[in-house]
């Protein structure tokens, strides 16, 4: 795909995040889009192309009453929204829809008109995982740690600064779930959840939702906000049984994902300005400049602990907060991305100076699959 | 009310052999008859190479402790925490997810790389779970 024919003209959040019980899962993707339409200016009935993940495309394009032409369900977890915008810029290029609306939302935490998750018993997950009493993501997404501590020499302190870390930027967003300053031995007293993992390493459980709207950048300067342009993209899955992973040193879908991003964009990771990696647990940031190729897994846990990614340091990395400290409704994606869209408008509420790129990196599942987004606000 | 249950596996017609080997007390893997490839989740193909003709056989039962987690909280129904989620490298090349038995369920006993043997746990007259214990010797 080539860079900066399509970008982002539309972008918002739920108008609530965190608890909110008295909406619905399904009302949180409407309040979203609506948002999002308002910001980009737009009616609905200029919405020609739709993208959603869990919930289906005509469950939530019947509620908003829009009639699209061209559509995406892709639905691999967390990451989605960056498949998402990578289709959709795709179906724009080729000329399938012109205006495309990207909605997630969850009612994760409230459950309001949201089915639980199962495991079917006949399923592989179901017969070679669920026996062996994996209940939910915390028991799950931690499984690699312990073997990518013990190969690249990382301690459970500089797993605990990621948190600490994380909690600086949250510090300095009113919207962020928890603000108050942490320090590792505070990480390291938290009740254990999954060892090595405790509370605070572990994502918020929330509700909330957000959207996106992309167009061709040639019909971009026409909108009210400044455009934020897609440099490139990747996309990639692995297995969806963590066990099977090819290696826990690393994450084959987050190798194949992040270098195709960078490739398309013909970008070097010395010009990435702001950085945003799926933070689900502690340990993906760790994963993910490793396997992106910003250095070394050995080096990765020492750089976070130096503060070299923190508020002031040389690369910003998760500047909501995270999905530790920001929100996280249980498919975090779109928070990322809507992060990446206000640093790259200049409008974060921690904005870094002069960002001129931004790299936002997805994971869904437990390394299931990954999608990787470069944007820029320059042409 | 009856005790939370842990869950149980459902076979299907291509992992059935592997269930039946669990219930004779075989860890059964299968074989590439084409390539050599050994893996893991049971199919009738090879995943590396695609040929039909693959073959069932008896693993040794042998590994190590590849990574783990001692799960706190949320317990899986049917299990008291502290409980360790274990990966096993079997000596065959394929990874299992499984539990350890026979050992302290705690971060000093489970040492990363520690040799394990398979043994086998009864769920009901129908499922037998393969699980891994500290090698002897």
């Amino acid at each position: 795909m080539r860079s900066n024919q399509v970008a982002v003209v539309g972008a918002a959040e739920t108008t609530e995040l965190g608890v909110i019980p008295n909406v619905s899962q399904l009302q949180l993707h409407a309040d979203a889009a609506l948002n999002a339409i308002a910001d980009a200016g737009l009616k609905l009935s200029d919405i020609d192309g739709f993208a959603t993940a869990v919930e289906t495309p005509q469950q939530v394009c019947h509620y908003l009453g829009i009639k699209p032409t061209w559509v995406d369900g892709t639905s691999v977890g967390g990451c989605s929204f960056m498949l998402h915008v990578r289709h959709a810029a795709a179906a724009i290029e080729a000329g399938l829809c012109k205006t495309v609306l990207i909605t997630h939302a969850e009612s994760g935490k409230s459950m309001i008109g949201k089915a639980p998750r199962s495991t079917a018993p006949d399923s592989l997950n179901g017969q070679f995982e669920a026996p062996y009493g994996v209940y939910g993501p915390p028991s799950m997404f931690p499984i690699p740690v312990l073997r990518f501590m013990k190969t690249y020499g990382i301690t459970h302190e500089q797993l605990a600064s990621v948190a600490v870390v994380q909690r600086e930027w949250a510090a300095k967003n009113p919207r962020a779930m928890m603000k108050d300053p942490i320090t590792v031995a505070d990480v390291l007293n938290s009740r254990m959840i999954a060892y090595p993992f405790r509370l605070l390493q572990c994502c918020l459980v929330t509700d909330g939702g957000g959207a996106l709207i992309l167009t061709s950048a040639d019909r971009a300067k026409d909108f009210p906000r400044k455009p934020v342009y897609i440099m490139g993209t990747g996309e990639s899955v692995e297995t969806p049984m963590v066990s099977q992973m090819e290696t826990f040193n690393s994450s084959r879908a987050f190798k194949t994902a992040g270098p195709l991003a960078f490739k398309e964009a013909g970008i070097a990771h010395k010009d990435v300005d702001h950085l945003m990696i799926y933070d689900a647990f502690a340990h993906l940031p760790l994963f993910g400049l490793g396997d992106l190729g910003f250095m070394p897994h050995e080096e990765t846990g020492q750089f976070i602990a130096d503060g070299n990614t923190r508020p002031g340091g040389k690369l910003p990395l998760n500047t909501n907060g995270g999905g530790l400290s920001y929100m996280h409704s249980g498919m975090y994606g779109m928070y990322a991305l809507q992060e990446s869209v206000r640093q790259m408008r200049g409008i974060a509420p921690a904005q870094v100076a002069g960002a001129k790129i931004s790299v936002c990196h997805g994971v869904g599942g437990m390394f299931a699959a990954s999608g990787t987004i470069v944007f820029t606000n320059e042409r | 009310m009856a005790e939370p249950q842990r869950a149980r596996p459902k076979p299907t017609p291509e992992t059935q052999h592997f269930w039946d080997g669990a219930k004779a007390g075989e860890l059964r893997l299968q074989r590439c008859d084409a390539c050599a490839h050994v893996y893991f989740p049971p199919r009738p193909f090879c995943p590396s190479c695609a040929s039909r003709k693959v073959s069932i056989f008896k693993a040794s039962g042998k590994g190590f402790l590849y990574s783990y987690v001692i799960n706190q909280r949320p317990a899986a129904p049917g299990f008291t925490p502290p409980y360790a989620i274990a990966v096993v490298e079997l000596a065959e090349g394929p990874r299992m997810m499984s539990n350890i038995i026979d050992c302290p369920q705690t971060p000093e006993a489970l040492e990363l790389d520690m040799k394990l043997e398979v043994a086998f746990e009864a769920l009901d007259d129908k499922i037998t779970l393969p699980v891994f214990r500290p090698a002897k010797g």
